[in-house]
């Protein structure tokens, strides 16, 4: 991401908006800049501000003379008035940095889409975690840290030594060098990025090693860690088997994502069976053409 | 994705925090054949009828996205509103939609609701495990699957700016950055914006739509007048 230094005016709101602080007003040029190694390219600057269209002579002019009067200038605080943030192209490993921070572009350096996978999200038709098995998403980098490749390095190696086999489909799996070693490419280690997913699959047995072996890497390494632990329910919808070891462990986990279990292999086919009084498929306007900025409203 | 998992705060702050979402499973190995989109379409026109705070397609956003323009004097007009047909609309992919609700009987209702359409898709509550639990028994479902967060690892419930922690993990992604969240409890705190205001602001950044404006102004208030959550 880059700054247009001809547009900024300084008016420092995109400094609050970047979830790294890597932006700040340069005293010397007195324009918003960029610490291009702490920016994980992750476009809430880009696309999570509104972008107006102030001339930007008028606008500081404006500043310096409400200035004079210990007055205000102060747009609303989501905008950058004057659209000064343009996205630059990015290289490989830069582009690494992108593919972990924002969510709303696929893993083109990896071929995957999000920072992990659907974990038991659709374990109804996936099969993926059985009775018996808890699937770990070890989150580096949240909330607000990030995190660098190196330090994602010291937990997957820490796994690897133990003889835990990665998830196949994982972003970070598929930038390792060595799956047995948990090595990562070094070309990339040195790259920060929002956050990114370890995700690993075990018997329950061996909950309460990994567990263990997460704190004991937490403590090593520069950054916030954050464990989901994914279990199939009994046919009762308990969970008996892995609860109880992290209420051994000291845990009370109180938030978690409910699977309903109304997934199946084959989906309703609504174009012969859609119910009484409810709109069709094919009364719903037909969506705007897909664009990569499709998300940001166009007014002008 | 844990974007809605790892919300901070305490069991009973999620009360108003119901995330009911739907996704087709991916790959070949999944198996699972269909129109997943009319599906999450559906999913998504049968939601609007259950009044949610707010709805999201990842791919393109949620109800109140940022605005661009090139008109000079659209700084001083007022900002835009949430526009949930937009959300409906503008899907043209089959990938995760979610849809926000701020109590228990709109969430329950249409959980019940979906179970009795029987899309076949894959249905998840990401709140607290008493509310999906509650989810699963107004539809009537055993709970197939569960995947707990344990919280983050070193930081307690009781951490300075608290109520900025708590609005800026409303996106999971982490596109709501601590120094925005708690710039706006400031601006509200001085009377420059009022709870509803301050957490528009924070629902365009949120760019798939899981964001809760209501659990967002709740915090607003409790943080103005610095009451812990």
């Amino acid at each position: 991401m880059k700054i247009n230094q001809d547009k900024c005016i300084a008016c420092g709101n995109c400094s609050y908006v970047c979830p790294m602080g890597a932006i700040y007003v340069d005293p010397e040029t007195k324009r918003s800049t960029i610490n291009a190694d702490e920016c994980v390219e992750c476009y809430a600057c880009y696309n999570g501000l509104s972008q107006e269209a102030l001339p930007p002579r008028t606008a500081r002019l404006m500043r310096r003379f409400f200035a004079q009067f210990a007055l205000r200038f102060e747009p609303e605080p989501d905008i950058c008035p004057t659209a000064a943030f343009e996205p630059d192209h990015l290289e490989w490993p830069r582009v690494v940095r992108r593919a972990f921070s924002d969510p709303r572009v696929p893993h083109e350096s990896t071929g995957v889409s999000g920072r992990g996978t659907e974990e038991v999200k659709t374990n109804d038709v996936s099969g993926r975690v059985k009775e018996g098995e808890v699937g770990f998403t070890i989150e580096l980098g949240r909330p607000g840290v990030g995190v660098r490749f190196y330090e994602i390095e010291e937990m997957t190696k820490a796994l690897a030594a133990i003889g835990v086999p990665f998830e196949k489909n994982n972003p970070v799996t598929s930038l390792m060098a060595n799956l047995e070693t948990g090595e990562i490419r070094s070309d990339i280690r040195d790259e920060k990025v929002m956050s990114a997913i370890v995700e690993v699959k075990v018997p329950v047995a061996r909950t309460e090693e990994i567990i263990r072996l997460v704190w004991d890497v937490e403590k090593r390494i520069r950054t916030v860690v954050v464990l989901g632990v994914g279990v199939r329910c009994d046919e009762n919808g308990e969970d008996k088997l892995v609860s109880p070891i992290l209420a051994r462990l000291g845990y009370d986990p109180h938030r978690a994502k409910t699977n309903l279990g109304l997934g199946r292999k084959v989906l309703r086919d609504l174009s012969a069976h859609a119910a009484p009084g409810m709109a069709q498929v094919s009364d719903v306007p037909a969506p705007e053409a897909a664009a990569p900025r499709a998300r940001v409203t166009e007014d002008a | 994705m844990t974007n809605t998992l790892h919300r901070f705060g305490r069991a009973e702050s999620f009360y108003d925090d119901y995330i009911v979402f739907a996704l087709p499973a991916k790959g070949k190995a999944s198996g699972q054949q269909g129109d997943a989109l009319a599906v999450l379409r559906r999913f998504m026109e049968i939601a609007r009828e259950y009044k949610p705070v707010n709805m999201g397609d990842a791919l393109h956003g949620g109800a109140l996205r940022p605005t661009r323009t090139k008109n000079v004097f659209r700084h001083f007009f007022k900002r835009n509103k949430p526009d949930m047909d937009k959300v409906v609309r503008g899907m043209t992919k089959a990938g995760t939609m979610a849809v926000v609700f701020d109590n228990k009987a709109a969430a329950e209702a249409f959980v019940r609701r979906i179970r009795e359409e029987d899309f076949g898709i894959s249905v998840n509550v990401s709140s607290s495990v008493e509310n999906g639990m509650a989810c699963c028994k107004a539809a009537g479902v055993p709970r197939h699957s569960l995947s707990y967060s344990l919280g983050f690892e070193g930081i307690g419930d009781n951490i300075p700016n608290q109520h900025a922690m708590m609005l800026s993990t409303m996106c999971g992604h982490g596109m709501i950055a601590h120094s925005m969240a708690k710039k706006m409890v400031d601006f509200v705190k001085e009377n420059r914006r009022s709870p509803e205001e301050a957490a528009e602001s924070l629902q365009r950044i949120c760019s798939c739509g899981i964001f809760n404006p209501s659990r967002a102004k709740r915090i607003l208030e409790d943080a103005k007048v610095g009451r812990k959550t």
